[in-house]
């Protein structure tokens, strides 16, 4: 059993990189024998916070989503950031159905999703602008007990 | 993502395969938009059972969709969602304008 590790990676802000988010994640999260259930979980949180980062992060030149995941014990702690405009009013863009763009079909449920399949989300302003978010989920505790 | 679709009996039916996402979502939108414009129908079936991954831009799609269909007085409705799918279906209350179908 692994107690602690991490992997970080950088990848320009675009659609197409966020399968490759998620493959990462999810790859990285098998030495925490995760189940089919978990690992749904991770990929599409993971999945909204990129897709957040690809959509509002950069209305002009598109920058760079930084992801990092560590690994204590059996959490998993998942990164996104990116150095872009910023969420202005950050509870706001919480709150289910919040979108500021419902001309693009936007369903606004990004950060309800992330919360409802992880076990904790924050969301923080980066000091040199953009928005962090930070997602933590205990993987693989169906197994252990299983195992007990 | 790549959608096959046909009609029988009145009902158009639809198989999403692939995976939805913001990358994929523009292109999931002309298609279904296309389909749903021409033929002979009066209701629509999303069969999901070869929809690998979906997040909630796949709902605002779908939703998206609905909002087109509503107009025609066209229901949609979904069949076979995964697991995963019927998670965030059940969370966003998807099913109340599009219910599922077995």
């Amino acid at each position: 059993m692994i107690n602690s590790n991490f992997m970080e990676v950088n990848f320009k802000a675009l659609s197409i990189n966020e399968g490759f988010a998620r493959i990462c994640v999810a790859g990285f999260c098998v030495q925490l024998n995760p189940s089919i259930d978990e690992i749904n979980d991770i990929k599409t949180a993971v999945s909204e916070a990129v897709t957040n980062c690809v959509v509002h992060a950069y209305p002009a030149q598109k920058g760079v989503i930084s992801l990092r995941c560590e690994i204590e014990g059996d959490c998993i702690k998942i990164i996104v950031s990116d150095y872009g405009v910023g969420i202005n009013d950050i509870a706001r863009a919480r709150e289910p159905f919040f979108t500021t763009k419902p001309s693009e079909e936007r369903s606004g449920m990004g950060f309800a999703v992330m919360e409802s399949f992880m076990d904790n989300v924050e969301v923080e302003k980066n000091d040199k602008g953009g928005t962090t978010v930070t997602m933590y989920k205990q993987v693989g505790s169906v197994l252990q007990v299983g195992n007990a | 993502m790549h959608i096959k679709n046909k009609i029988y009996n009145g009902t158009m039916y639809v198989v999403l395969c692939g995976e939805l996402d913001e990358h994929s979502a523009s292109h999931t939108r002309i298609v279904l938009d296309d389909i749903f414009a021409g033929g002979d129908f009066n209701q629509i079936i999303i069969d999901l059972s070869e929809l690998e991954f979906m997040d909630s831009t796949g709902i605002g799609v779908l939703i998206g969709r609905y909002k087109k269909m509503k107009t025609r007085n066209i229901p949609i409705f979904i069949c076979n969602p995964s697991k995963h799918a019927e998670k965030i279906f059940k969370m966003t209350g998807l099913y109340e304008i599009m219910p599922k179908i077995v």
